[in-house]
């Protein structure tokens, strides 16, 4: 037990000291780097370090507690930049979950699906693909559309049935994948049990699918809160952090250290998601083969 | 492949395609649904062949950004790869933080990099790219290089090869079918970010440009066929990943088409 | 004769493997684990010699510890008169696992080239030496197939070319046969036993099955568990081996002797292995009466 915290703390210093040195680079070149950036062919490949391009960390920092400038957006009493962006981040994440738990209910009935007969795995599987390998997230703009002839509809829900189009899909691959996993010799107990495909399901597949399951739903999560975002951009829907972003990126000239703090903000949704899945990975860990926790 | 393995692997997916297609008009022509919410796949087509030549345009930009990049983002995704598995040391700092970044909403990044460059420029488009790009192919590569069976780990020190040999005869080439496994990945991730990120601002000149001018413009079926173009675009961008796949490794290809 | 060519003929005539006091211990999750305890043993050159126990024995270790992969935590190792490390170095040992470990995006050639590869020999003499290596294993006609095409045993064959590469005077196996079918098995070890003879290797054989042991070896070292030790030496003597070798009535006496000595297990330890090495020596000398 000591060696694995001793390890641990290791990696921890280790991590640390990367992102002290990517602030140290970020700090240099913000103080020593040419003022218009550094060009070649004409082309800029370096950025500007004016402070309007590169605010100082410590600004950015700072910016997390500034007034919300009022009227641009409305946020009832919250006061602080900070506030802006908790607020907008569980307004956020709450249409993430929605489309998360879309996505996996749907993932895993299309992978149940598969598992059950085959012709839907050979029809289906290479749209399931397809689905993720081309831009149909660059249909969100078109999807805001959807319900509005329904009057039960909101807008947030298009927002989440774009993230669960994005969290689908590694639930659908690695739940296939994991339900196919059993060794022969299982499913051949299994069959001279005379168990039912039922309790073949319940009994052998499920459990040896959690394995492949723990590393899709991370994706998935992931994929949910960008999915979110970029409707929420495209679909210009109020009160998340996509559209805070933007906001933020109108008013970046004057002042970019609040762009930064809302685009850091999506950063920690995202690693929320993730972490959360991790929770749900350590309950399950029964279920994880051997040693090898995947 | 013989006739009935072709038709057996094939027929499901066209025949549910077909299917797909023809109930999707049938629906819309049926049930009378307004085009704003879902156009019906002729007046897509008609679109199509209508605004032809500035999709294609519009792609090209898109498409250009996507490769360059893709490629940055290849390019580092291996140097870094390579770095981390030969410095365990590097490599623990390192990972964790791509593994961060790959839970992160990359797109975001958009606006926040045209400010820092210039919103005229497509620097930051390809940087977002890139990036997006970067991850699976670190990844992969990562876990390629690393992965040394016991049984030739012995053997190699049985020769008393040096580190370089091993990497030379063992590491690299059991890295190659996962790099291409980010290759493919990072592919469609490229076409994907080169497009979404347009939705953040900036230059005003690739496909997911086109597709929130129309929507503006509540041109829809115009929309619908720049999603159509973004996903051709999309197709070529990983078929041309899994043709190289199968190029460089022959029989050793585990892409699936 | 100065001193370096008397140290090189020396080392022409020293024994194959030269084992003394050989000890190591593995520090596990719970305390100390003793793999091998008090191992001597001599190995002649041209000498082949199994070595088989219980699992846990720690005959592979022992095998890992000649080869140089594992170092003794205490003892002496010598191979061909050199230290373990030296003789790595110097490649004097070829190696062959249960698992073939074959590179499956090289050629069967290209796989056995290998080790000279690694060890500049040039191209031309490279293909010479592979072509007489196939040849001897008799994969003439798949020198240009690839691993995967190729079935169990001849894998294992591929594998035993190319520890055959750098013509060792030492041939190294942990359990190579251990994953192949009976009949297969049987006949890689007629082919094993003809191949150590022609090219006069001592071989170190690991393996589980008493007939193969006995079949293969002019020594069978049977070792115990918990520690690690070697219990008993049994000399064989079945001289030429055919097919009809399995079913001579010496082969029966020999097997049976093996699996006494394994049954005996455990024994106490420092009488038993002064008395097998005893009657090792005495069993020698009638065989030379």
């Amino acid at each position: 037990m000591r060696v694995r915290t001793g390890r641990w703390a290791g990696r921890a210093v280790l991590v640390a000291i990367a992102l002290a040195a990517l602030g140290a680079i970020w700090e240099v070149y913000k103080d020593w780097g040419p003022t218009d950036g550094v060009k070649l062919f004409g082309e800029r490949i370096l950025p500007r370090t004016t402070a309007a391009a590169m605010p100082h960390l410590a600004d950015i920092w700072h910016a997390f507690g500034k007034p919300e400038i009022g009227g641009a957006i409305s946020f009832g009493s919250t006061n602080t930049v900070l506030d802006s962006v908790v607020d907008a981040g569980v307004h956020t994440l709450r249409w993430a979950a929605v489309g998360f738990a879309i996505g996996v209910v749907v993932g895993m009935l299309l992978a149940l699906l598969m598992n059950r007969l085959a012709v839907f795995e050979r029809a289906l599987m290479p749209y399931v693909v397809l689905s993720q390998t081309v831009p149909l997230i660059a249909l969100a703009p078109l999807v805001a559309k959807w319900g509005q002839g329904w009057s039960f509809w909101d807008r947030w829900m298009s927002v989440s049935v774009i993230a669960a189009y994005l969290a689908f899909f590694p639930v659908a691959v690695g739940m296939a994948r994991g339900l196919s996993s059993p060794s022969a010799v299982h499913a051949d107990y299994f069959r001279c049990s005379a168990a039912g495909w039922w309790q073949t399901l319940v009994r052998l597949k499920l459990p040896s699918s959690v394995p492949f399951l723990i590393p899709s739903l991370r994706l998935a999560a992931a994929g949910a809160v960008v999915g979110t975002i970029v409707a929420e951009i495209s679909t210009g829907l109020p009160d998340g952090v996509g559209k805070l972003i933007l906001d933020y990126s109108q008013q970046a000239t004057g002042d970019p250290s609040r762009l930064y703090a809302a685009v850091i903000g999506a950063a920690v949704l995202g690693l929320a998601a993730a972490a959360a899945v991790t929770v749900v990975d350590l309950a399950l860990w029964r279920y994880h083969r051997g040693a090898t926790s995947r | 492949m013989n006739l009935r393995r072709v038709g057996v692997t094939l027929l499901p997916p066209i025949v549910f395609g077909v299917l797909f297609v023809g109930g999707w008009q049938a629906f819309v022509r049926l049930e009378d649904v307004r085009t704003f919410v879902l156009p019906a796949p002729s007046d897509i087509w008609h679109s199509v062949t209508e605004a032809h030549s500035r999709i294609v345009t519009a792609a090209g930009h898109s498409g250009l950004n996507a490769l360059v990049g893709l490629l940055t983002g290849v390019i580092l995704g291996v140097a870094l790869a390579a770095l981390a598995a030969r410095l365990p040391i590097l490599g623990g700092a390192v990972t964790p933080v791509v593994a961060a970044l790959a839970a992160m909403p990359i797109v975001a990044l958009a606006p926040l990099l045209n400010n820092m460059y210039s919103p005229l420029s497509t620097l930051p488009r390809r940087e977002v790219v890139a990036l997006s790009a970067f991850v699976p192919v670190f990844f992969n590569v990562l876990r390629g290089l690393s992965q040394l069976a016991p049984v030739h780990r012995e053997l190699m020190q049985s020769y008393a090869a040096s580190q370089t040999a091993v990497l030379r005869v063992i590491r690299i080439p059991n890295a190659l079918p996962h790099f291409f496994t980010g290759l493919r990945i990072a592919s469609s991730l490229a076409v994907i970010a080169a497009v979404v990120s347009e939705y953040f601002g900036g230059l005003q000149d690739g496909l997911g440009s086109r597709i929130t001018s129309s929507v503006g413009a509540s041109d829809y079926p115009g929309a619908w066929a720049s999603v159509l173009g973004s996903v051709v675009l999309g197709l070529v961008f990983y078929i041309a990943a899994v043709l190289l796949e199968r190029l460089v490794l022959g029989s050793r290809a585990t892409s699936p088409v | 004769m100065t001193e370096a060519e008397q140290a090189e003929s020396g080392a022409v005539t020293a024994p194959a493997v030269e084992l003394h006091a050989v000890h190591k211990s593995f520090t596990a999750r719970r305390g100390t684990v003793v793999a091998l305890a008090d191992v001597d043993l001599t190995i002649e050159r041209g000498e082949f010699v199994s070595l088989i126990g219980p699992s846990g024995c720690g005959k592979s270790t022992l095998l890992r510890v000649i080869a140089d992969l594992l170092q003794p935590s205490g003892g002496e190792v010598q191979v061909n008169g050199k230290p373990a490390r030296r003789a790595r170095l110097d490649q004097d040992y070829g190696i062959a696992f249960q698992q073939a470990g074959l590179l499956d995006w090289r050629t069967v050639q290209a796989n056995i080239e290998l080790p000279l590869e690694l060890h500049g020999v040039d191209r031309a003499e490279r293909h010479a030496r592979a072509e007489e290596l196939i040849e001897l294993v008799g994969l003439t006609e798949f020198a240009r197939h690839r691993p995967p095409q190729l079935s169990g045993g001849m894998q294992q064959r591929v594998a035993i070319a190319r520890a055959l590469a750098e013509s060792p005077a030492l041939l190294l196996m942990d359990e190579p046969f251990g994953a192949l079918d009976e009949m297969t098995r049987e006949r890689m070890q007629n082919e094993l036993v003809r191949i150590a003879g022609e090219t006069g290797a001592a071989v170190v054989f690991v393996t589980h099955s008493i007939p193969e042991a006995v079949f293969l070896s002019d020594r069978v070292v049977v070792m115990s568990a918990r520690p690690g030790r070697i219990v008993n030496v049994v000399p064989i003597g079945l001289g030429a081996r055919t097919d009809d070798t399995r079913e001579a009535p010496g082969f029966y006496a020999a097997i049976t002797q093996v699996r006494e000595a394994l049954r005996g297990l455990p024994v106490p330890q420092t009488v038993e292995v002064g008395v097998s090495v005893e009657n090792a020596l005495r069993n020698s000398a009638e065989g030379a009466l």
